[in-house]
Protein backbone atom coordinates (compact mmCIF):
# COMPACT_ATOMS: atom_id res chain seq x y z
CA UNK A 1 0.00 0.00 0.00
CA UNK A 2 1.28 3.43 -0.95
CA UNK A 3 1.75 6.03 1.80
CA UNK A 4 -0.82 8.83 1.79
CA UNK A 5 0.15 12.18 0.26
CA UNK A 6 0.80 14.65 3.10
CA UNK A 7 -2.28 16.73 2.31
CA UNK A 8 -4.52 13.68 2.66
CA UNK A 9 -3.71 12.93 6.31
CA UNK A 10 -6.55 13.34 8.80
CA UNK A 11 -4.89 16.34 10.39
CA UNK A 12 -4.27 18.08 7.06
CA UNK A 13 -7.81 17.40 5.87
CA UNK A 14 -9.27 18.64 9.17
CA UNK A 15 -7.25 21.88 9.08
CA UNK A 16 -8.08 22.49 5.41
CA UNK A 17 -11.79 22.15 6.23
CA UNK A 18 -11.41 24.62 9.13
CA UNK A 19 -9.64 27.11 6.87
CA UNK A 20 -12.30 26.82 4.15
CA UNK A 21 -15.03 27.65 6.68
CA UNK A 22 -13.25 30.67 8.24
CA UNK A 23 -14.40 33.37 5.78
CA UNK A 24 -17.99 32.18 6.23
CA UNK A 25 -17.99 32.75 9.99
CA UNK A 26 -17.46 36.48 9.38
CA UNK A 27 -20.93 36.48 7.86
CA UNK A 28 -22.44 34.07 10.39
CA UNK A 29 -21.19 35.58 13.65
CA UNK A 30 -23.37 38.74 13.44
CA UNK A 31 -26.44 36.52 13.06
CA UNK A 32 -25.47 34.49 16.09
CA UNK A 33 -25.29 37.73 18.07
CA UNK A 34 -28.60 39.01 16.69
CA UNK A 35 -30.23 35.64 17.43
CA UNK A 36 -28.91 35.65 21.01
CA UNK A 37 -30.19 39.18 21.61
CA UNK A 38 -33.59 38.38 20.02
CA UNK A 39 -33.99 35.15 21.98
CA UNK A 40 -33.55 36.79 25.40
CA UNK A 41 -35.74 39.67 24.20
CA UNK A 42 -38.42 37.08 23.33
CA UNK A 43 -38.41 35.88 26.91
CA UNK A 44 -36.18 32.82 26.70
CA UNK A 45 -33.77 32.32 29.58
CA UNK A 46 -30.08 32.70 28.73
CA UNK A 47 -29.69 28.95 29.21
CA UNK A 48 -32.59 28.07 26.86
CA UNK A 49 -31.38 30.56 24.23
CA UNK A 50 -27.90 29.00 24.27
CA UNK A 51 -29.39 25.48 24.37
CA UNK A 52 -31.37 26.21 21.20
CA UNK A 53 -28.12 27.09 19.40
CA UNK A 54 -26.49 23.81 20.38
CA UNK A 55 -29.55 21.52 20.16
CA UNK A 56 -31.36 22.88 17.08
CA UNK A 57 -28.27 24.51 15.49
CA UNK A 58 -30.07 26.01 12.48
CA UNK A 59 -30.03 29.79 12.08
CA UNK A 60 -33.28 30.69 10.30
CA UNK A 61 -35.30 28.09 12.25
CA UNK A 62 -33.96 29.56 15.50
CA UNK A 63 -34.95 33.10 14.45
CA UNK A 64 -38.46 31.94 13.62
CA UNK A 65 -38.75 29.92 16.83
CA UNK A 66 -37.70 32.99 18.86
CA UNK A 67 -40.35 35.05 17.05
CA UNK A 68 -43.06 32.45 17.77
CA UNK A 69 -42.03 32.20 21.42
CA UNK A 70 -42.22 35.99 21.73
CA UNK A 71 -45.78 35.86 20.40
CA UNK A 72 -46.77 33.21 22.91
CA UNK A 73 -47.20 30.26 20.52
CA UNK A 74 -47.58 26.80 22.02
CA UNK A 75 -44.58 24.45 22.04
CA UNK A 76 -46.09 22.10 19.46
CA UNK A 77 -46.40 24.92 16.92
CA UNK A 78 -42.79 25.97 17.57
CA UNK A 79 -41.52 22.41 17.08
CA UNK A 80 -43.57 21.79 13.90
CA UNK A 81 -42.48 25.15 12.43
CA UNK A 82 -38.82 24.29 13.06
CA UNK A 83 -39.47 20.98 11.30
CA UNK A 84 -41.01 22.71 8.25
CA UNK A 85 -38.26 25.33 8.02
CA UNK A 86 -35.53 22.69 8.26
CA UNK A 87 -37.10 20.30 5.75
CA UNK A 88 -34.75 21.72 3.12
CA UNK A 89 -31.95 19.88 4.91
CA UNK A 90 -33.40 16.70 3.39
CA UNK A 91 -31.87 17.91 0.13
CA UNK A 92 -28.47 18.42 1.75
CA UNK A 93 -28.68 14.99 3.34
CA UNK A 94 -29.50 13.38 -0.02
CA UNK A 95 -26.74 15.37 -1.69
CA UNK A 96 -23.85 14.38 0.64
CA UNK A 97 -25.07 10.85 1.41
CA UNK A 98 -23.22 9.12 -1.47
CA UNK A 99 -19.90 10.51 -0.20
CA UNK A 100 -20.46 9.32 3.39
CA UNK A 101 -21.64 5.82 2.53
CA UNK A 102 -18.46 4.07 3.65
CA UNK A 103 -18.38 5.69 7.11
CA UNK A 104 -19.33 4.11 10.42
CA UNK A 105 -22.63 5.05 12.08
CA UNK A 106 -20.92 7.34 14.61
CA UNK A 107 -19.35 9.43 11.86
CA UNK A 108 -22.64 9.59 9.96
CA UNK A 109 -24.42 10.81 13.08
CA UNK A 110 -21.77 13.41 13.87
CA UNK A 111 -21.64 14.81 10.33
CA UNK A 112 -25.46 14.81 10.09
CA UNK A 113 -25.57 16.91 13.28
CA UNK A 114 -23.10 19.37 11.70
CA UNK A 115 -24.97 19.52 8.36
CA UNK A 116 -26.00 23.21 8.30
CA UNK A 117 -26.36 25.39 5.19
CA UNK A 118 -22.85 26.78 5.64
CA UNK A 119 -21.05 23.50 6.41
CA UNK A 120 -22.92 21.81 3.55
CA UNK A 121 -21.81 24.50 1.11
CA UNK A 122 -18.14 24.04 1.99
CA UNK A 123 -18.18 20.23 2.20
CA UNK A 124 -20.14 19.64 -1.02
CA UNK A 125 -17.82 22.09 -2.76
CA UNK A 126 -14.89 19.85 -1.87
CA UNK A 127 -16.68 16.66 -2.92
CA UNK A 128 -17.78 18.14 -6.25
CA UNK A 129 -14.28 19.41 -7.01
CA UNK A 130 -13.05 15.86 -6.41
CA UNK A 131 -15.47 14.58 -9.02
CA UNK A 132 -18.23 12.08 -8.55
CA UNK A 133 -16.09 9.10 -7.62
CA UNK A 134 -17.15 7.98 -4.18
CA UNK A 135 -14.76 5.16 -3.35
CA UNK A 136 -12.22 5.06 -6.16
CA UNK A 137 -8.48 5.12 -5.40
CA UNK A 138 -7.54 8.65 -6.50
CA UNK A 139 -9.84 10.24 -3.89
CA UNK A 140 -8.56 11.10 -0.41
CA UNK A 141 -9.85 8.50 2.09
CA UNK A 142 -9.96 11.17 4.81
CA UNK A 143 -12.30 13.66 3.15
CA UNK A 144 -14.76 13.31 6.03
CA UNK A 145 -12.18 15.04 8.27
CA UNK A 146 -12.44 18.05 5.96
CA UNK A 147 -16.22 18.05 6.47
CA UNK A 148 -15.68 17.69 10.24
CA UNK A 149 -13.28 20.66 10.33
CA UNK A 150 -15.67 22.88 8.40
CA UNK A 151 -18.65 21.80 10.53
CA UNK A 152 -16.87 22.27 13.88
CA UNK A 153 -15.58 25.75 13.02
CA UNK A 154 -19.10 26.82 12.14
CA UNK A 155 -20.51 25.14 15.27
CA UNK A 156 -17.99 26.86 17.55
CA UNK A 157 -18.53 30.30 16.02
CA UNK A 158 -22.33 29.89 16.28
CA UNK A 159 -22.13 28.96 19.98
CA UNK A 160 -19.73 31.81 20.84
CA UNK A 161 -21.62 34.47 18.87
CA UNK A 162 -24.92 33.31 20.43
CA UNK A 163 -23.38 33.72 23.88
CA UNK A 164 -22.14 37.22 23.05
CA UNK A 165 -25.61 38.14 21.73
CA UNK A 166 -27.32 36.82 24.86
CA UNK A 167 -24.97 38.91 27.01
CA UNK A 168 -25.39 42.07 24.88
CA UNK A 169 -29.13 41.53 24.42
CA UNK A 170 -29.67 41.86 28.14
CA UNK A 171 -28.06 45.32 27.92
CA UNK A 172 -29.94 46.66 24.85
CA UNK A 173 -33.15 48.63 25.59
CA UNK A 174 -36.40 47.64 23.83
CA UNK A 175 -36.67 51.10 22.22
CA UNK A 176 -33.88 50.07 19.81
CA UNK A 177 -36.44 47.79 18.09
CA UNK A 178 -33.81 45.09 17.53
CA UNK A 179 -36.63 42.65 16.76
CA UNK A 180 -36.92 44.39 13.37
CA UNK A 181 -33.58 42.80 12.36
CA UNK A 182 -35.54 39.57 11.91
CA UNK A 183 -37.76 40.60 8.97
CA UNK A 184 -34.80 42.57 7.57
CA UNK A 185 -32.64 39.46 7.64
CA UNK A 186 -35.36 37.52 5.86
CA UNK A 187 -35.82 40.27 3.25
CA UNK A 188 -32.13 39.88 2.41
CA UNK A 189 -32.35 36.07 2.35
CA UNK A 190 -35.51 35.76 0.26
CA UNK A 191 -34.24 37.46 -2.90
CA UNK A 192 -31.49 34.94 -3.76
CA UNK A 193 -34.15 32.20 -3.52
CA UNK A 194 -36.44 33.91 -6.11
CA UNK A 195 -34.73 32.32 -9.09
CA UNK A 196 -37.74 31.22 -11.12
CA UNK A 197 -41.47 31.70 -11.48
CA UNK A 198 -42.29 28.89 -9.04
CA UNK A 199 -40.22 30.45 -6.27
CA UNK A 200 -41.71 33.88 -6.96
CA UNK A 201 -45.25 32.47 -6.82
CA UNK A 202 -44.43 30.60 -3.58
CA UNK A 203 -43.23 33.86 -2.01
CA UNK A 204 -46.31 35.81 -3.11
CA UNK A 205 -48.65 33.00 -2.07
CA UNK A 206 -46.96 32.44 1.29
CA UNK A 207 -46.84 36.15 2.10
CA UNK A 208 -50.43 36.78 1.02
CA UNK A 209 -51.86 33.83 2.97
CA UNK A 210 -49.85 34.85 6.04
CA UNK A 211 -51.42 38.33 6.00
CA UNK A 212 -54.96 36.95 5.44
CA UNK A 213 -54.61 34.17 8.02
CA UNK A 214 -52.89 36.30 10.66
CA UNK A 215 -55.86 36.14 13.03
CA UNK A 216 -55.78 32.32 13.32
CA UNK A 217 -54.98 31.03 16.81
CA UNK A 218 -51.64 29.47 17.80
CA UNK A 219 -49.83 31.13 14.88
CA UNK A 220 -51.29 28.46 12.61
CA UNK A 221 -51.33 31.12 9.89
CA UNK A 222 -47.58 30.71 9.38
CA UNK A 223 -47.87 26.98 8.76
CA UNK A 224 -50.92 27.44 6.54
CA UNK A 225 -48.95 30.07 4.60
CA UNK A 226 -45.92 27.78 4.24
CA UNK A 227 -47.98 24.88 2.89
CA UNK A 228 -50.19 27.15 0.74
CA UNK A 229 -47.19 29.03 -0.66
CA UNK A 230 -45.47 25.79 -1.63
CA UNK A 231 -48.68 24.60 -3.35
CA UNK A 232 -49.02 27.88 -5.29
CA UNK A 233 -45.36 27.61 -6.28
CA UNK A 234 -45.75 24.03 -7.50
CA UNK A 235 -48.73 25.02 -9.66
CA UNK A 236 -46.79 27.96 -11.17
CA UNK A 237 -43.78 25.67 -11.64
CA UNK A 238 -45.88 23.18 -13.59
CA UNK A 239 -47.54 25.92 -15.67
CA UNK A 240 -44.09 27.23 -16.59
CA UNK A 241 -42.77 23.83 -17.62
CA UNK A 242 -45.85 23.07 -19.69
CA UNK A 243 -45.86 26.49 -21.37
CA UNK B 1 -42.95 27.96 31.19
CA UNK B 2 -39.82 26.02 30.28
CA UNK B 3 -39.02 25.80 26.60
CA UNK B 4 -36.42 23.07 27.02
CA UNK B 5 -38.70 20.09 26.12
CA UNK B 6 -39.85 21.92 22.97
CA UNK B 7 -36.24 22.68 22.03
CA UNK B 8 -35.25 19.04 22.60
CA UNK B 9 -38.03 17.87 20.24
CA UNK B 10 -37.18 20.53 17.63
CA UNK B 11 -33.50 19.59 17.82
CA UNK B 12 -34.23 15.88 17.47
CA UNK B 13 -36.48 16.51 14.42
CA UNK B 14 -33.80 18.68 12.81
CA UNK B 15 -31.15 16.01 13.43
CA UNK B 16 -33.36 13.27 11.96
CA UNK B 17 -33.98 15.37 8.82
CA UNK B 18 -30.24 15.83 8.36
CA UNK B 19 -29.51 12.18 9.07
CA UNK B 20 -32.29 10.79 6.83
CA UNK B 21 -30.58 10.18 3.50
CA UNK B 22 -27.13 9.81 5.04
CA UNK B 23 -28.47 6.88 7.10
CA UNK B 24 -30.27 5.42 4.07
CA UNK B 25 -26.84 4.79 2.52
CA UNK B 26 -27.35 7.42 -0.15
CA UNK B 27 -29.04 4.90 -2.42
CA UNK B 28 -32.49 6.47 -2.31
CA UNK B 29 -33.26 9.16 -4.86
CA UNK B 30 -35.31 12.17 -3.75
CA UNK B 31 -38.62 12.03 -5.65
CA UNK B 32 -38.65 15.00 -8.10
CA UNK B 33 -41.92 16.46 -6.76
CA UNK B 34 -40.55 16.40 -3.19
CA UNK B 35 -37.31 18.02 -4.34
CA UNK B 36 -39.24 20.81 -6.08
CA UNK B 37 -41.49 21.34 -3.06
CA UNK B 38 -38.49 21.53 -0.71
CA UNK B 39 -36.85 24.20 -2.85
CA UNK B 40 -39.99 26.32 -2.46
CA UNK B 41 -39.89 26.19 1.36
CA UNK B 42 -37.52 29.16 1.85
CA UNK B 43 -39.39 31.69 -0.35
CA UNK B 44 -42.80 30.61 1.04
CA UNK B 45 -41.78 30.70 4.71
CA UNK B 46 -39.56 33.78 4.55
CA UNK B 47 -42.15 35.99 2.90
CA UNK B 48 -44.85 34.56 5.21
CA UNK B 49 -42.83 36.08 8.06
CA UNK B 50 -41.84 39.31 6.29
CA UNK B 51 -45.21 40.51 4.96
CA UNK B 52 -47.23 40.43 8.22
CA UNK B 53 -44.33 42.13 10.04
CA UNK B 54 -44.40 45.00 7.52
CA UNK B 55 -48.09 45.30 6.66
CA UNK B 56 -49.95 44.58 9.90
CA UNK B 57 -50.17 46.99 12.82
CA UNK B 58 -52.31 45.83 15.76
CA UNK B 59 -53.88 43.10 13.64
CA UNK B 60 -54.99 45.30 10.70
CA UNK B 61 -53.35 46.08 7.36
CA UNK B 62 -51.80 49.56 7.64
CA UNK B 63 -50.66 51.15 4.37
CA UNK B 64 -50.36 54.68 5.80
CA UNK B 65 -47.18 56.74 6.06
CA UNK B 66 -47.43 56.29 9.82
CA UNK B 67 -46.44 52.63 9.40
CA UNK B 68 -42.71 53.22 9.79
CA UNK B 69 -41.84 49.51 9.63
CA UNK B 70 -43.39 49.26 6.17
CA UNK B 71 -41.39 52.27 4.94
CA UNK B 72 -38.13 50.97 6.46
CA UNK B 73 -38.85 47.50 5.04
CA UNK B 74 -39.44 48.88 1.53
CA UNK B 75 -36.14 50.75 1.69
CA UNK B 76 -34.38 47.60 2.91
CA UNK B 77 -35.96 45.65 0.04
CA UNK B 78 -34.43 48.11 -2.42
CA UNK B 79 -31.04 47.73 -0.75
CA UNK B 80 -31.40 43.93 -0.79
CA UNK B 81 -32.15 43.86 -4.52
CA UNK B 82 -29.40 46.36 -5.27
CA UNK B 83 -26.55 45.01 -3.10
CA UNK B 84 -27.56 41.37 -2.45
CA UNK B 85 -25.78 41.91 0.86
CA UNK B 86 -27.43 40.79 4.10
CA UNK B 87 -25.59 43.08 6.49
CA UNK B 88 -26.09 46.12 4.25
CA UNK B 89 -29.82 45.32 4.13
CA UNK B 90 -30.08 45.06 7.93
CA UNK B 91 -28.00 48.21 8.42
CA UNK B 92 -30.06 50.29 5.98
CA UNK B 93 -33.37 48.99 7.35
CA UNK B 94 -32.47 49.64 10.99
CA UNK B 95 -31.08 53.12 10.22
CA UNK B 96 -34.30 53.96 8.37
CA UNK B 97 -36.46 52.62 11.21
CA UNK B 98 -34.57 54.62 13.84
CA UNK B 99 -34.74 57.82 11.80
CA UNK B 100 -38.47 57.39 11.07
CA UNK B 101 -39.25 56.53 14.70
CA UNK B 102 -37.37 59.66 15.77
CA UNK B 103 -39.27 61.83 13.26
CA UNK B 104 -42.66 60.37 14.21
CA UNK B 105 -41.99 60.78 17.93
CA UNK B 106 -41.19 64.49 17.52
Amino acid sequence: MQPLPAHWTRRAEFLAGCRAELPIILGVAPFGMIYGALAVGAGLSAFAAQAMSSVVFAGSAQFIAAQLIREGSPGLVVAVTVLVVNLRHLLYSASVAPYLRHLRAGWKGLLAYLLTDEAYAVAIGRYLRDGDRTDADPVSPNRHWYFLGAGLVLWGSWQVSTGVGIFLGALVPASWSLDFTLPLTFIALVFPSLRDRGAFAAALGGGGIAVLAFGLPYKLGLMLAAVGGIAVGLVADRAEREA
Amino acid sequence: MSWLPTLAVAGLLTFLIRLSFIALLGRVETPPLLARALRLVPPAVLSAIILPELLLRRGAVDLSLGNVRLLAGLLATGVAIWTRNVLATIGAGMAALWLLQYLVAR
